[in-house]
């Protein structure tokens, strides 16, 4: 038994270790940051309690900044997971160059969102970009400071190029969800005289329920955390009009040196997370499990 | 599995008309950036959309012959490949005891890592910024961004070694005992070839996620040791007026993470597939 012991121990020794030194600790300090007053430098002795919780959640940069989350976590559900499932249903039929167009779907999930976001940025050009031209040749006015630079449009842009970049994502998996779907069935409701539409609702779409619901769970994950793809396109502008929690205390963290707020701020996003997270496992999730067992 | 030749379940002319318009707006982007390549400032500000005329090669090869663009390859690949190493090869050892041992700490062991999914990098980042640069003195290495990315990605990679590891047929490894070896020889002759397959799709995925990271990469690297999306990034603020030199360097830039996933199409759609099904 001992030997066990000591060989249980060596093997999970490293994974430990690295979870514990850059997970676990910076996640506890975080925590611990944001009960002080610390600019960054010297010891972190100036306690200050709750009082970096109160300036977070009473400043409208960041009370913005979760709204624009949730914005883009419910937009994403109720754009991303119909076009997603009506694009899934399509490939899943048998058409020429299926598996080419599966691969091109999925091209731009794996591209960097730096990149992607790189060359939206150019497409997006106020005056000289492609799609400002194009819109404009089509007769819809533009905006004077381009998609981007216009507070009112800003986020729903950010928006368009994310569902641009992640749909591929959702069509891949709810794709492989149908392709489970035992092709009996097709035929079984087909000899009883249902058309392609009545055994896509009824029974394919039904049997992949659980695949669409962890895809919710995960867009729902990613949102919350967006930073890479608004960092890129606005920088969190104009006028904070894209600001998302995790540019919120990225600003606040390396631009100016407010560790505590950062650090509360870092707390509430976590705390958010989670919260969705055990929600959507006790209300939704436990419903597959429940299935399984 | 004979398909029958019904009309049931084809594609009409409308179904091939959403697929085309499905292809244009999903790769229109990055044609856009490898065409915008090939023509010179003065082609696109006179016509955005226009095809190159003449074909310019100057932005591709001025970003080919740059230091800079090398050195950033280089940084990402190194970041890439450490990170994946690590990973995998601390991931596939903690999930080998938690699918073949019994002890009484085996669920709780399991579920840190479970846990360890809900902990985003992002919440952590400003200490990580300041444990890595402050504490370690890693900042602006390869190793300094490597560590901290192998932790984030070892939860994923447990959760979906470890039902593999379960999965694979115990008799090989009992008939090794019974020759004598040891739990660690079986470990490394036995299991860890056997499970190849999973620990290639948890390593592809460690890869790109790594070599597409931008967050981590932001604080920690600067100078000579950024990596290809900071590299980007910068070039784009920078020579912002050089459109076509930014789309030549973005392009470039998007290949090797397209090629991967092109030879590995296969294993990153049943490691993301494994993932949500875990």
């Amino acid at each position: 038994m001992r030997r066990q012991r000591l060989e249980i121990l060596l093997f999970v020794t490293p994974a430990l270790a690295l979870m514990a030194v850059f997970v676990l600790y910076p996640v506890f300090s975080a925590a611990r940051m944001s009960l002080y007053s610390w600019q960054g430098f010297g010891p972190m002795d100036d306690f200050i309690g709750l009082e970096n919780y109160l300036r977070v959640l009473t400043d409208e940069v960041f009370t913005d900044a979760v709204m624009h989350n949730f914005i883009i976590v419910f937009a994403s559900i109720a754009v991303q997971l119909p076009l997603g499932l009506a694009l899934a249903l399509l490939l899943n039929r048998r058409i020429k160059g299926r598996g080419l167009l599966r691969t091109i779907v999925f091209v731009p999930y794996v591209l960097a969102e730096v990149i992607a976001g790189v060359v939206w940025f150019q497409l997006l050009q106020p005056r000289t970009g492609l799609l400002e031209q194009a819109v404009s040749s089509v007769g819809i006015p533009v905006p004077e400071q381009g998609f981007l630079g216009t507070p009112d449009l800003a986020l729903t842009t950010v928006f368009v190029v994310l569902t641009w970049k992640y749909l591929g994502l959702a069509v891949l998996l709810f794709l492989a969800g149908l392709q489970g779907v035992p092709d009996e069935l097709h035929e079984a409701a087909q000899l009883d005289g249902a058309s392609w539409w009545q055994v896509q609702r009824r029974i394919a779409v039904p049997l992949i329920a659980p695949t669409i619901r962890t895809w919710v769970f995960l867009s729902m994950i990613g949102s919350l955390q967006l930073f890479d793809m608004v960092w890129i396109l606005t920088g969190g502008g104009p006028a904070n009009a894209t600001t998302t929690m995790v540019t919120y205390l990225i600003s606040m963290g390396t631009q100016r040196s407010n560790y505590g707020i950062a650090g509360a701020a870092s707390v509430v996003l976590f705390l958010i997370g989670f919260a969705m997270a055990l929600a959507y496992q006790y209300l939704v999730l436990r419903r597959d499990t429940k299935a399984d067992a | 599995m004979a398909r029958r030749a019904t009309a049931y379940g084809r594609g009409g002319p409308l179904v091939y008309l959403v697929a085309l318009v499905v292809v244009a707006v999903t790769l229109g982007p990055v044609l856009y950036g490898a065409l915008g390549g090939f023509r010179s400032n003065a082609q696109l500000a006179r016509d955005p959309a226009g095809l190159p005329d003449p074909w310019v090669f100057s932005n591709y090869t001025s970003v080919l012959s740059s230091s800079a663009f090398w050195q950033y390859t280089l940084n990402s690949t190194a970041i890439a490949l450490i990170t994946t190493v690590v990973a995998v090869l601390a991931g596939v050892m903690a999930a080998y005891p938690l699918a073949r041992y019994q002890f009484k700490l085996r669920e709780p062991l399991f579920l840190v890592f479970v846990l360890g999914l809900l902990f985003p990098a992002a919440v952590a980042i400003i200490p990580l910024f300041i444990l890595v640069t402050q504490d370690l003195g890693l900042g602006d290495t390869w190793w300094g961004v490597a560590l901290p990315q192998a932790a984030f990605a070892l939860p994923v990679t447990v959760v979906i070694l470890r039902p593999f590891l379960a999965a694979l047929p115990k008799e090989l490894e009992e008939a090794a005992m019974l020759d004598g070896a040891t739990r660690v020889g079986v470990f490394w002759r036995i299991a860890v070839p056997l499970s190849m397959p999973a620990l290639v799709t948890v390593g592809v995925l460690a890869f790109v996620t790594s070599w597409n990271a931008y967050l981590l990469p932001l604080l920690l690297l600067r100078g000579e040791t950024r990596t290809l999306p900071l590299g980007v990034a910068d070039f784009s603020t920078q020579y912002s007026a050089d459109t076509a030199g930014v789309l030549a360097f973005t392009t470039i830039a998007m290949i090797p993470a397209l090629v991967l996933f092109l030879a590995m199409q296969g294993r990153i759609v049943s490691g993301l597939q494994g993932a949500v099904k875990g």
